[in-house]
């Protein structure tokens, strides 16, 4: 099996420090936003523009908050229920601009579930997509707002997006 | 799994697995809106054929947050009462698309017979002496967050004080404690232990009062007032004098050992002090928990990655 390493540590760093900008300028600020991240490949995602969004403006810490979306899959029965994994949101959504984050988006089914597991804590005002990686084949019409790099692949292929960086196999 | 029958047929590695998805149950059971769509369009029916409240509003609640449909079937208003036999009452409800069967009968082994009749699960919710498994993994589930062990219960000493010989929930529970590691003693007076205990992996104690100090949990089992008539206990003050836990009884355990019970107390009997002056008390987080664990027990059935279902749908 090979592995093709498509962005470096470095890469994955300047990517989020761009996306990090961008939700900033997009949302005239960060009063009103909220991270989100996908259990499990988004949680870094969402620490670690939080962490750049407090270099960016320390006077408004961003919440970060975490969504488990198993229970809300079409697919459920098909995949194991990770242990640990939980959803931990730590303020209501009500008024706000959430951004979930992710490592890859694929199909757009695990994005489905977040939007239906959200409607549960309350009604944001904006629900925007932040991924490091787009690998493309969307079986939903989704896409996402906030793009580290958009990844041409095949559908059998095997992305990994870590702060290490992001590998095809 | 298609059945959860009896806890013989759980390996340790099977009890572990469901209680970390029981972790996942009680965080949805915490959420805002407790419910999740996971087992959206199964149906789950009860059949009490004994009654109960609490495992039967657990099975419920269960199913319910799993925004599975549910059907109570009440055996005192259905044709059970016209002379149907079990065999006929099962197809006849089968018939009409059950996704599993929630059984309580009062004889043993009756949830193993139904599995013949139907192609739905079948979850044991108790039958007669024989097992009560969601029972026994909600208490293990209790023990496991309260004293942090979630390796397993090894060098755990755990005693099961009370009347074993007509309970299934003793039965359930010595083979799940003993089967994550703990050591288990039974406390009873000798009418009340079962005719023979080999293969039973405990010690048995005719005296409570010598245990207490190294006990990590204790467990009491309900008296059945009705065990008084077949003459198996010469009175209840004589039992609680000897079994109840009292308040100087309660003294004497150790600062971090749970109480637990099963349901419903018998206050006065086998529990003599006010279990919510206990600090070690965990009987209402085991209410709890059931309905967490049953969460688990009817996902794992019905909507995790079985084989069978992996081919149906990709």
């Amino acid at each position: 099996m090979t592995h093709r390493t498509v962005l470096s540590a470095d890469d994955v760093r300047r990517a989020l420090t761009r996306i990090a900008h961008e939700i900033v300028e997009r949302n005239h600020g960060v009063e009103e936003v909220v991270l989100v991240g996908l259990q499990r490949g988004g949680v870094w995602v969402a620490d670690a523009l939080g962490d750049v969004l407090r270099g960016i403006d320390a006077e408004h810490p961003v919440p970060i908050g975490s969504l488990d979306v198993s229970f809300h899959r079409d697919d459920v029965r098909l995949r194991p229920i990770v242990p640990g994994s939980v959803t931990d949101i730590p303020v209501s959504l009500d008024g706000t601009t959430v951004v979930l984050c992710d490592d890859v988006l694929f199909t757009g089914r695990t994005v489905r579930a977040a939007l239906e597991a959200l409607n549960e804590y309350g009604r944001p005002r904006a629900v925007q997509l932040a991924v490091i990686v787009d690998r493309g084949h969307r079986e939903l019409p989704i896409r996402p707002d906030y793009v580290g790099k958009n990844l041409p692949t095949a559908r059998d292929e095997d992305v990994r997006a870590t702060v290490e960086g992001v590998t095809i196999r | 799994m298609k059945h959860l029958l009896s806890v013989e047929d759980l390996t340790a590695d099977d009890i572990h697995r469901l209680l970390e998805l029981t972790d996942h149950m009680v965080e949805v059971s915490s959420r805002p809106i407790p419910k999740v769509p996971a087992l959206r369009g199964k149906n789950v029916v009860s059949l009490f054929f004994e009654d109960s409240t609490r495992t039967r509003t657990s099975f419920d609640t269960a199913a319910k947050r799993l925004s599975a449909d549910t059907m109570n079937f009440a055996v005192s208003s259905s044709s059970v009462n016209k002379g149907e036999s079990l065999r006929d009452t099962i197809e006849t409800i089968s018939a009409m698309g059950v996704d599993a069967f929630v059984v309580r009968h009062k004889s043993s082994g009756a949830p193993q017979m139904i599995t013949r009749w139907t192609n739905a699960c079948i979850v044991n919710a108790g039958d007669g002496w024989h097992q009560h498994p969601t029972q026994a993994l909600l208490d293990c589930y209790t023990i496991r967050t309260n004293l942090n062990r979630r390796d397993g219960f090894d060098g755990l000493r755990i005693a099961i004080v009370g009347d074993i010989k007509h309970s299934r929930v003793a039965r359930s529970d010595v083979q799940a404690f003993t089967r994550l590691g703990a050591h288990v003693t039974l406390v009873a007076p000798p009418t009340l232990l079962p005719p023979s205990l080999d293969g039973w992996p405990v010690e048995v104690s005719h005296d409570l009062d010598s245990l207490l100090a190294d006990l990590d949990v204790l467990y009491l089992l309900r008296v059945q007032r009705e065990r008084m008539d077949d003459a198996l206990l010469p009175s209840l003050e004589e039992y609680s004098a000897l079994y109840g836990l009292t308040p100087t009884r309660a003294a004497r355990l150790a600062p971090h050992a749970l109480v637990m019970h099963p349901g419903p107390m018998n206050r006065g009997v086998e529990m003599v002090v006010d279990p919510s002056e206990l600090p070690g008390s965990v009987i209402l987080q085991q209410v709890t928990n059931g309905v967490a664990v049953r969460m688990a027990v009817l996902f794992t059935l019905l909507g995790s990655g079985s084989a069978a279902s992996i081919g149906e749908s990709a």
